[in-house]
């Protein structure tokens, strides 16, 4: 065997399983739903200018709450990649809590914290505060691997910090903001259960006007051609943040992060006050779900967490709720090493492939699952995965597929600026130093990688935990994550359902803090790996 | 082999094997027959009852849920060319008439269908057979009427009144299925366009419209858990049942002359791959054993004439004995123009 294609071989491998899941557990369905759809007078739609307010008000809300999710962002991922404080683990996990908390019960939180009729406004900052977690740790990733000297360099060259700040720092970062940008802007514009409790049925995006037509007004021709325009826009935004990116995936000059971190000095010490009031935002809507765990008519009590060992008023639950923690770890794990395998084969494609057009429409194929309504994704499956041998619709499996669809998109966020930073002259030196190929992947590559691939893993698992989109559709009665466990508690009359409806809630984020807390600690554990 | 390919490798097999994976964890095989029942998301069923139907009869029961009735219909809908399961459960009177017609459902005439089911019946054809009614009422917060001195409303013509003004919650009829029933309620109650100016009184009255029954009932309602502003709110006419204080006293009420019935059905589904068994699971839901427990878990009524409600109901949660209905073929027919009138109507 050559050496060219001993080299390829593995890559053409790793496309072929990457292209085949995309193409079976998205592509197609979604290209068959919406086919279906076309079949209709799917145009007339296009032409209604409600439809038009409805993009606009779309892409506008997922503008500015991928705005607010930026800029309460950043003084975390400071604090985090930078400054060596007390508690910033802590600080690492509290952050990332917010992630996993099912829509309904933060838009309920809001709701209650705002007044009904705060729309907009609620909606926007209910976004970012699902959102803040995807830019500290997208963006702290990278930070904490920067080479500390370049800004210490432009300070000694006489720069202020701000300047140097923006002319050393920001640039370098870009690709992560990138990144987190283009995440969380997706995340936005399709979220649904935020805007549907939010907005109170008046205030619609595309993704929910997608889910009233498919799933309660069977109009598909409508639905597609909404469906295609959300695709649309998506694809654009997507265009939008790849431009964005294109020039600046550069060679960095990564260290290992010990290096980096130090106690905060002046005017840092804003910086951790800044971190320090988003955290105190982030943490309202959380102590007010707390407290309503704890809240019964007659006081204080703790009925809903003695309810955890029951299956409800009546039996409103198939199992108890602690079985469902159980469901939702176990379906978490699935989707995560699944997401691993993609997101990692995908990002190691998506490095080795040269011709840069090739990669970056590859890079955008893999991100468009975010960016399509849940519904149509699961509406697609009924009508395709039905012909597959051993009917995959009914599967247990296909929770922890759809999760993973949701998650892959993230682990490459997160993996591919890193990899892509890794000065590629580290491995000539590698190699000029007698390394062959695979010890130079696995001296310079998996050392500066492993930190974020495992971050990723924290990070994708406790996206599975609370998703709600696909696993609200496919979750089986007998086998119902905490979130599907959750809204269904809420959706019966009775104190005991609401409370344990509450107290489900405290236990997914405990779950969640367990699982960040495991992961942290692995994560601590590759330094040593580190020294090089 | 490459170095990432093999630690991703490495990867997948540790989780594989730390037993903490679905693909680990298979099930006990099931029965010789197993019938998959395909339901709305509100099915549950007492555990023993299911038990014991399986011993007697050899079937092993699959349930999955699939969402409300509407997003239920249409899931069979477009897998009719490849159904779902073989039974489904929970299909109602507002939608039938598009399960009907796409057909998604096979005869099967149930001997004990007889006994009340029947005057329910969609067709001569009995695809569909009813299984437990529902009716959604509005329901109000007793306790908060007596405190403030206000006489209870009683009817739906009641509530444009100034004195509850800003007292009512309701979730909107184009995002919640109670809210489209209600909707419904009203069309049936003042006509078709009659309904359009009750509702012009309605909103004047300044009610408070949410996305979902859960907000409007957990968020906005004062006679459940979260202690609302409102103490009117749509609800079921079972609900008071669930909410009762200390004593075992309900502490809200359903305004019996506000209802509006949905009949909730199953059927064979056509393509079954057992429909033998599969109609043997119909005939199990309207079994004296399935009916009775049906108040107590999914707080609807058993359709079957004689079956004895659990105790205190007659007084928390009767059944109202003449709720408003629409032929199903006409709200197939209407729904959407209503809906968007609605909508134009209300939300302008």
């Amino acid at each position: 065997m050559n050496h060219g294609l001993r080299r390829r071989l593995p890559v053409a491998l790793a496309a072929v399983i990457v292209l085949g899941f995309l193409g079976l557990f998205f592509a197609w369905p979604v290209a068959a739903i919406v086919g279906l759809g076309l079949r209709g007078e799917a145009g007339a739609v296009l032409v209604e200018p409600s439809t038009w307010r409805l993009v606009g008000f779309t892409l506008g809300q997922a503008a500015a709450s991928t705005a607010v999710a930026l800029l309460a962002g950043l003084p975390l991922a400071y604090v985090l990649a930078r400054l060596a404080v007390p508690g910033r683990g802590l600080l690492r996990v509290a952050v990332t809590v917010p992630f996993v908390l099912p829509t309904i019960v933060v838009g309920m939180a809001f709701r209650a914290l705002f007044g009904a009729d705060a729309g907009v406004l609620a909606i926007v900052l209910a976004n970012a505060f699902f959102n803040v977690a995807v830019v500290a740790r997208t963006v702290s990733g990278l930070w904490s691997h920067l080479d500390r000297r370049m800004e210490d360099a432009a300070r000694s060259l006489g720069a202020s910090r701000l300047r140097a700040f923006t002319s050393v720092t920001l640039p370098a970062l870009l690709p992560a903001l990138g990144s987190a940008a283009s995440v969380v802007f997706l995340f936005s514009a399709t979220s649904f259960g935020v805007v549907l409790v939010l907005g109170g049925g008046e205030l619609r995006t595309l993704e929910t006007e997608i889910y009233l037509r498919t799933v309660q007004l069977l109009d598909l021709p409508g639905a597609a051609a909404l469906s295609l325009l959300q695709l649309a826009a998506v694809v654009a935004a997507l265009l939008v943040a790849t431009v964005a990116r294109r020039r600046r995936e550069t060679a960095l000059r990564l260290r290992a992060p010990s290096d980096t971190a130090r106690r905060p000095q002046g005017a840092e010490w804003w910086v951790v006050g800044l971190a320090g009031l988003v955290l105190c935002g982030l943490g309202t809507p959380i102590v007010t779900l707390l407290l309503r765990s704890v809240s019964t008519r007659d006081g204080w009590g703790l009925a809903g967490y003695r309810a955890l060992l029951g299956t409800g008023q009546n039996g409103t639950l198939e199992v108890t709720g602690l079985e469902a923690a159980l469901n939702s770890v176990r379906t978490a794990v699935d989707a995560t090493w699944m997401a691993l395998l993609f997101g990692l084969l995908a990002s190691f494609v998506l490095v080795a492939i040269r011709r840069r057009a090739v990669a970056e429409s590859l890079d955008l194929a893999l991100m468009l699952p975010l960016g399509v309504s849940a519904v149509t994704v699961g509406f697609g499956y009924l009508i395709t995965l039905g012909s597959l041998p051993g009917d995959l619709r009914t599967s247990p499996l296909l929770v922890p597929f759809a999760q993973a669809l949701v998650v892959t998109p993230l682990v490459i966020r997160m993996v591919l600026p890193v990899l892509r930073a890794i000065d590629e002259r580290l491995r000539q030196a590698a190699a000029t130093l007698g390394a062959g190929p695979w010890r130079v992947r696995r001296e310079i590559d998996v050392p500066l990688a492993a930190r974020t691939v495992l971050a990723a893993a924290g990070f994708g698992f406790v996206i599975a935990l609370g998703e709600f989109g696909a696993t609200g559709f496919l979750a089986r009665p007998d086998a119902p994550t905490l979130p599907v466990a959750i809204a269904r508690l809420l959706g019966r009359p009775g104190e005991l359902n609401s409370q344990l409806a509450y107290a489900a809630c405290t236990l997914l984020m405990i779950v969640t803090v367990l699982g960040v807390v495991l992961i942290e600690r692995l994560r601590g554990r590759t330094d040593a790996v580190e020294e090089f | 082999m490459n170095r990432y390919l093999r630690w991703v490798a490495a990867l997948a097999v540790a989780s594989l094997t730390t037993g903490c994976s679905l693909i680990g964890s298979s099930g006990p095989e099931p029965a010789a027959r197993t019938v998959t029942l395909v339901a709305h998301d509100s099915f549950v069923a007492d555990p023993a009852v299911l038990a014991d139907f399986e011993r007697r009869s050899g079937i092993h029961l699959e349930v999955r849920n699939s969402g409300d009735a509407g997003e239920l219909t249409n899931k069979l809908v477009l897998s009719r060319a490849a159904p779902l399961g073989d039974v489904a459960y929970g299909v109602d009177s507002t939608f039938a008439s598009r399960a009907l017609g796409a057909g998604v459902f096979a005869p099967h005439r149930s001997a004990a269908a007889e006994r009340g089911p029947q005057r329910y019946a969609q067709d001569q054809e009995q695809r569909l057979t009813a299984i437990d009614v529902a009716d959604v009422c509005l329901n109000i917060d007793t306790g908060w009427f007596a405190q403030h001195r206000v006489p209870e409303p009683a009817t739906l013509r009641d509530l444009t009144d100034p004195r509850y003004r800003g007292l009512i919650a309701l979730p909107d009829p184009t995002t919640s299925s109670p809210g489209l029933a209600f909707l419904l309620g009203t069309v049936a109650a003042f006509g078709d366009p009659g309904w359009q100016d009750y509702w012009r009184d309605l909103t004047a009255n300044d009610v408070k419209l949410s996305a979902g029954w859960e907000e409007a009932y957990n968020q906005d309602f004062s006679g459940a858990t979260g202690q609302g502003p409102r103490p009117i709110v749509l609800s079921y006419a079972s609900s008071p049942a669930a909410e009762v204080d200390e004593t075992g006293r309900p502490r809200t009420r359903a305004l019996l002359d506000t209802c509006y019935r949905q009949v909730e059905y199953a059927g064979v589904l056509a393509g079954a791959k057992d429909p033998q068994a599969a109609g043997e699971v119909v005939d199990f839901l309207l079994s004296p054993e399935f009916q009775a427990q049906v108040p107590d878990q999914m707080y609807v009524y058993p359709a079957v004439d004689g079956v004895a409600l659990p105790p205190g109901w007659a007084e928390s949660a009767p059944l109202p004995q003449d709720p408003a209905e629409l032929p199903a073929a006409e709200v197939e027919r209407n729904r959407d123009r209503w809906v968007e009138q609605w909508r134009t109507l209300v939300r302008g």
